[in-house]
């Protein structure tokens, strides 16, 4: 089987995977980062959303082979010890999440979204996270909780 | 998913090896296409040969022509400075495929390769005439794109860049499906130097086609108003449970009045 090698959160770590494994297995099953999650395993719900190289991808739809060598952030990598990140603390102030499930999805691709536009309408937005399927908040509050990180990240 | 063989080479000759080495090798671009395929035990390739380190990746300006690597992602195109610059509609259009994370994965190569009947950049490469370079000749779109999923690539082709030469003016609209997002139909309206050229996704039972009834109306008065009135066939439109072949072709009028309107 062959060997991979990347950084995640920070770290270095390797494993031994076969060539059809998904990075959102090796990131759940090698690492136990289980924050990511796997909600419809065909592209279209956004819930493996993590940042590969700086870039919010698909964690389903990608090899963990192809990877290999690279920065991966999850869910997990983005609080500073007690500290949340930006946007997980405007999410918990603004109610943007009901069950929970698409949250670390919603996260990631958010800050991608920021990080791109700093300054974002609510129409920009929404049409930012349309690769991201929310089932309980009818989206509102992600926009608000969007739109506030935002705002902090840029001050 | 079955498992398979992967490789990962640092030049496109020797991509182009590995695959004709293999039992049933298959390129692998963003794989934002085959490796859900796969995952549906719809393909089964015996070995994957990812193009990531093949240095296949970059836009640069070639005279007239803007010449985009074929493992340009969706997302490149989109923010590249040269696209806005020269071919505004195109960059446009690349940022309107799919979503922020498959635009950050999926590739125009691969994009073409795969000729999806609903993809957007067919429509691009048809109404501006672009050439696909692959590793053994060139081929112009006309040539290219030969049926729904097929394409005129012979087995182990790989594309390595397409040219678009620079219209005058250019813009594509489409139709999403409100459900997949992909384009129930998309229209890509050209001012090039051979003429008004009309390219339509998403509607053909075919794949790609040129448009030719809004073509000549266009040629003739290059107005919103003229593309809407340019009466379209349904003959040869897909029917479906989205859309009837008829409304399709109700859409490509709208969508190329708009296509038109923002030119």
């Amino acid at each position: 089987m062959p060997n991979l090698s990347m950084t995640v959160n920070g770290k270095a770590v390797q494993g031994e995977v076969e060539a059809r494994t998904l990075l959102v297995q090796f990131l759940r099953e090698n690492l136990d980062l289980t924050g990511t999650h796997v909600g419809c395993d065909t592209s279209q719900c956004g819930a493996c959303v993590v940042h590969v190289n700086g870039a919010a991808m698909k964690s389903c739809t990608m090899l963990a082979m192809q990877a290999e060598g690279a920065e991966v952030t999850t869910i997990e990598g983005l609080a500073d010890g007690d500290t949340l990140h930006p946007m997980q603390e405007a999410f918990r102030n603004n109610h943007g999440l009901q069950c929970g499930f698409c949250t670390p999805g919603m996260v990631m691709s958010a800050i991608d979204l920021v990080n791109r536009n700093p300054n974002p309408s609510e129409e920009e937005i929404r049409d930012g996270l349309e690769g991201n399927i929310c089932r309980c908040t009818g989206y509102h509050n992600i926009v608000k909780s969007v739109a506030e990180a935002a705002r902090v990240m840029g001050s | 998913m079955y498992d398979f063989n992967y490789h990962k080479p640092s030049s496109s000759n020797a991509a182009a090896s590995a695959v004709a080495g293999a039992d049933d090798g298959k390129f692998l671009a963003g794989g934002q296409t085959l490796l859900p395929t796969m995952k549906q035990r719809l393909a089964m390739p015996s070995d994957l040969v990812d193009l990531a380190g093949c240095d296949l990746s970059g836009v640069r300006v070639d005279g007239d022509n803007l010449v985009i690597g074929a493992m340009t992602t969706h997302d490149a195109v989109a923010t590249s400075a040269e696209v806005q610059a020269h071919i505004p509609g195109l960059a446009a259009l690349a940022a309107g495929i799919g979503d922020q994370q498959v635009r950050n994965r999926g590739t125009i190569g691969g994009s073409v390769a795969n000729n999806d009947p609903a993809a957007d950049y067919p429509a691009a490469c048809l109404a501006l005439g672009a050439t696909i370079h692959t590793d053994r000749r060139t081929i112009t779109a006309e040539d290219f794109f030969t049926g729904m999923f097929d394409t005129a690539l012979d087995e182990g082709e790989l594309i390595t860049a397409i040219a678009f030469p620079k219209p005058a003016a250019c813009a594509y609209q489409k139709f999403p499906n409100p459900a997949s997002r992909y384009a129930l139909v998309g229209v890509m309206v050209a001012k090039t130097g051979g003429g008004v050229r009309v390219a339509v996704t998403g509607a053909g039972e075919n794949g790609v086609f040129r448009a030719a009834e809004i073509e000549a109306a266009l040629g003739a008065n290059f107005s919103a108003d003229a593309a809407a009135g340019a009466a379209v066939s349904a003959d040869g439109l897909n029917s479906d449970l989205h859309a009837s072949a008829e409304y399709r072709a109700h859409l490509v009028g709208v969508m190329a009045s708009r296509a038109v309107a923002a030119c």
